[in-house]
């Protein structure tokens, strides 16, 4: 094991201490000299044909200082697939539909005004079910697209099929063949803090804009594009992230009430503010997706994986956002997870007129994860081996080329499965059927970035002053990870300064260079190697001046001293052991003579160096600055879907073991063990706090989590109905940090932001599996789906017996 | 029809004018213009408006402002000595990761010190049940317990 001072440690969160003080500023404590309020007003109906608006009434109120519809502002469309206007004036497709915006100086006011706003709907045949919509002469959800053709279907036009090898020939083959059916179901990502945003203008119309987004540069190139239409071709735009209290997945896309956000910003020639009540977050904020899946593999007569194919459908809602393109993930463990030959996968993402959806942490890998591992169970059973013991004969090995293009470095899933299985104690628990059992699954995610769009790079700035103080100016953002504290880590590595040293600036487009965004695990890995390489730079240069400066500092101080003292004799110094930077290094921010490292005279503190090549005299002095831009070499997928699109992959494996009240139909965790690949772990402590906090959503995803969505409508939007994990869901868990430093990694580094969430869900419903005998493939496995299980299991007993 | 209503707010006699229908939480975030407490839900669903009144932790969403007359109010504000120092449950939250986006922070530990008040010695469950009505979505309270208790530990041992 290498030595490092700061990478592998657990250096706590001071750079967050105002998270703990309550002085640390988010969206909703944001506020702007004459800022006003905005709210805005939803749809009535799932769909339907708007025939008049009227907001004269609400114009009138007092306080109220615009209300804007449709008609107000241009007729322009947005979103990735530019299916949507920013106010609906003609149909609403689902109800969320924005019809109106009021702004207001307070929020009590505008949301008196949406009240007096008066809308007439005449209501249209709906449709909420995509296998419906995706039946020929199905109602059109949209009947042009975003460039006014007519559409003759419900489903997006967009090709998610990879097919490699020959699935049909391999069928034949195999000695074992399972099949399954899988759905998963609506979830809200249940940010603690709801979604808001300022938008401030000028008085030249350029924009400040407050937002949550985790991909700055993202929502500046989306706003300057509808500026682009609106007739703000030019104005400059500048995003900048409060603290942003928490992401998972909603931050991704521009959300339409950040444009009204903007147009009433616009209108009011004020800031404007638009902060979400939690009901609001439940009934609009795009969620995670429905999703249907057929999946089929099986296995020659040695266990060894034959073929898998997959189909799935995928609710879109009514207009799209990132959430149309996670099949893209989902490829991911259809094709990768275990090395399977002949793979077949195709998804479709299906109009309706349900709630427009949007991607969670993992991005679509725990809805095809859950599939792929609750059939790998289903197929080991019955090629009757044991399902821990199959997962070992096909696991990935470093070196191997997936069907889908990717290239895997290093993998350690043999170590993930082997830690779980003595963890869990598979060998003396599985197979009991006493009502208690064992599961487990696992996973396969990009974690060396993820080639989405067309440079996945990161631009990392490092600035040191005069007092030794590093700030780091940082194209991307923190949603509460703890990135600060890493980036601090890896700098301070690299530098020889201390963490504390390190000021991280995060989230602000005119002081960062430009970033993807910290999506897809993505954050540690590349903005790590971008900050090693600037860091590099940066101490290059104090070298630099070190060699320049070191000598002429210390014969001042010696001159100081005789001044002082007339009997001071002048240490006899040899410089030439610090007159080349290769010579010199930098430890807790003193300068040494590597060959002299304890030599007092040679030990200076950085600041001491930097403010005297500062303050030359001369016209000559300098300051320590550096820039990278760093574009890891990854390829995007091409019109096959193949691409090696991550630097690297990271493996692991959750087991659960369960116990199934059959009385109630309650489904107890008694343990959860997370065995993880992160490379090398920078923080473990900070590592381990993502991979529990993924671990629990995951375990709401298995048994509690659901938007109840009923015929387009949100019947369970509050936190009392929606049921996230609370601390009395006591829930063992145990994270394993499974090493095996990547070579591309900074520091063997790589990402653990979703991975965690990913396998817990198969887990669990393979541990129930194997404690009831009952294979759940609909999630959430709730104790109403436990006993009707259990009782219609009863029943065929029964029948059979009778 | 404002009223005044006096109490004590981070050891500081307070008068202030409210209106009757205020909720504690808006006095303290819209008026006096407080950061730490925050609103999560703004029904009594989230536990991130948590502060402590009379050494009982509250949802202050949910409380009327004029029920504080007379009370003594601590918020997250008013945990870290004047030098800056902070309280250990504030140290032990940054050392062991009980913090990860922040947002219930504020909420958990108010609930927590509402319960190491009363007791200083609290098993795991004990600990579980103060946090029960503080959502975190960020951590899978591992951490969060885990920085409670040492907190409590390091608060005994001094
Ligand atoms: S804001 Fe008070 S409980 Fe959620
Ligand atoms: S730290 Fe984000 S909700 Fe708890």
């Amino acid at each position: 094991m290498e030595d490092f001072l700061y990478v592998g440690k657990d250096v706590p969160r001071t750079a967050e201490i105002n998270k703990v003080t309550g002085r640390a500023v988010y969206i909703d404590e944001l506020k702007r000299p004459g800022m006003l309020y905005g709210k805005i007003l939803y749809s009535r109906y799932a769909h339907a044909r708007i025939k008049s608006i009227n907001t004269e009434k609400a114009k009138k109120l007092p306080g109220v200082k615009a209300v804007i519809t449709g008609y107000d502002i241009p007729d322009v469309r947005v979103g990735f697939m530019e299916d949507q206007t920013v106010l609906k004036r003609d149909v609403v497709r689902q109800y969320r539909d924005e019809v109106a915006a009021v702004a207001a100086t307070s929020r009590e006011i505008a949301e008196e005004a949406l009240d007096l706003i008066e809308v007439e709907y005449e209501e249209l045949p709906a449709i909420f079910d995509p296998v419906e919509a995706m039946k020929p002469g199905a109602p059109l959800i949209h009947e042009l697209d975003g460039h006014g053709r007519p559409v003759k279907s419900n489903v997006l036009p967009l090709r998610w099929t990879l097919n490699v090898g020959d699935v049909e020939k391999a069928r034949r083959e195999s000695a074992y063949v399972v099949k399954d059916s899988l759905t998963t179901p609506w979830i809200n990502q249940c940010c603690l803090g709801t979604s808001g945003c300022v938008a401030e203008f000028d008085s030249v119309n350029n924009l400040t804009f407050y937002s949550q987004t985790n991909v700055i540069f993202g929502a500046k190139q989306r706003i300057s594009r509808y500026f682009a239409k609106i007739g703000l071709k030019d104005k400059k735009i500048r995003v900048i992230n409060p603290i942003v209290a928490g992401s998972f997945g909603t931050k991704l896309d521009t959300d339409i009430y950040e444009f009204i956000c903007i147009q009433l910003a616009l209108k009011t020639r004020r800031p404007v503010k638009i902060q979400f009540t939690r009901e609001e977050e439940f009934r609009t904020l795009p969620p995670r997706q429905t999703t249907r899946f057929e999946i089929e593999q099986g296995c020659d007569k040695n266990g060894m994986l034959t073929f898998r194919k997959a189909e799935a459908i995928l609710d879109n809602g009514a207009y799209t956002s990132w959430g149309a393109t996670t099949p893209s993930v989902m490829m991911m463990p259809i094709s990768s997870l275990y090395r399977v030959p002949n793979v077949y996968f195709n998804a479709v993402c299906v109009y309706t007129n349900n709630i427009y959806s949007q991607a969670m942490r993992g991005y679509g890998n725990p809805q095809a994860s859950f599939a792929v591992e609750v059939s790998m169970d289903h197929l080991a059973e019955e090629a009757g081996i044991d399902a821990a013991e199959f997962r070992m004969k096909n696991r990935n090995r470093p070196g191997e080329v997936t069907p889908m293009g990717l290239k895997i470095t290093t993998c350690p899933l043999d170590r993930c499965i082997t830690t779980v299985k003595e963890k869990i104690g598979w060998d003396q628990k599985r197979g009991k059927k006493n009502g208690r059992g064992v599961g487990m699954a696992s996973l396969i995610h990009v974690a060396g970035g993820a080639r989405v769009y067309l440079s996945d790079g990161t631009g990392i700035r490092i600035k040191v002053d005069e007092n030794g103080h590093v700030d780091v100016l940082s194209g991307s953002t923190d949603q509460g990870q703890g990135s600060q504290t890493v980036l601090a880590q890896i700098i301070a590595e690299t530098i020889g300064f201390r963490p504390e040293d390190i000021n991280i600036i995060f989230g602000d487009t005119a002081l960062g260079l430009w970033d993807a965004g910290t999506h897809a695990s993505r954050h540690t890995f590349i903005a790590g190697n971008a900050a090693i390489r600037a860091g590099e730079k940066v101490k290059r240069q104090i070298l630099e001046l070190a060699v320049e400066y070191v000598p002429k500092l210390l014969k001042s101080d010696f001159r100081k001293q005789k001044k002082k003292d007339p009997d001071f004799h002048e240490p006899e110094l040899d410089f030439t052991l610090i007159d080349n930077p290769e010579k010199l290094d930098i430890k807790d921010r003193m300068i040494f003579a590597k060959k002299a490292p304890e030599n007092p005279n040679f030990r200076i503190d950085v600041a001491r160096v930097l403010n005297r090549a500062l303050n030359v005299g001369n016209g000559e002095s300098k300051t320590v600055m550096a820039e990278v831009f760093w574009d890891p070499p990854t390829q995007m997928l091409n019109s096959e879907m193949k691409g090696n699109w991550s630097c690297t992959y990271a493996f692991g494996t959750t087991g659960a073991e369960v116990e199934v009240d059959t009385e109630t139909g309650e489904v107890k965790i008694l343990k959860l063990v997370a065995a993880h690949d992160v490379g090398r772990a920078m923080n473990p402590t900070l590592v381990k706090g993502q991979i529990y906090g993924a671990a629990y959503i995951g375990v709401g995803f298995a048994l509690t989590e659901k938007l109840q969505v009923v015929e387009g409508r949100v019947m369970n939007p509050n936190l009392r109905d929606y049921k996230v994990l609370t601390a009395l869901d006591d829930i063992p868990v145990e994270a394993v940090i499974v090493e095996d430093p990547d070579p591309m990694g900074p520091y063997g580094a790589k990402g653990i932001g979703e991975p965690g969430l990913v396998p817990t869900a198969p887990a669990i419903a393979n541990a129930i599996y194997d404690a009831i005998g009952i294979r759940f493939t609909d999630l959430p496995i709730t104790p109403e789906k436990v006993l009707a299980a259990i009782r219609a299991k009863k029943q065929e007993n029964q029948q059979r017996d009778a | 029809m404002k009223r005044e209503i006096a109490f004590t707010l981070n050891n500081e006699e307070i008068a202030v004018e409210v209106e009757p229908n205020w909720t504690l939480l808006y006095l303290l975030r819209e008026v006096l213009e407080m950061t730490g407490a925050k609103e999560g839900c703004g029904v009594g669903e989230c536990g991130a408006c948590t502060v402590i009144v009379d050494g009982n932790a509250i949802s202050s969403c949910l409380y009327p402002v004029m029920e504080v007359e007379g009370k003594n109010v601590t918020t997250i504000e008013g945990l870290s000595k004047e030098d800056g120092t902070l309280h250990p449950l504030q140290q032990s939250f940054i050392e062991n990761n009980g913090v990860q986006c922040g947002y219930c922070t504020s909420g958990m530990i108010m609930s927590a010190k509402a319960l190491l008040d009363k007791n200083p010695d609290p098993t795991e469950n004990d600990i579980r049940v103060s946090i029960a009505g503080n959502i975190c979505r960020c951590t899978g309270y591992v951490q969060i317990v885990e920085s409670i208790r040492k907190a409590a530990e390091k608060m005994k041992n001094t």
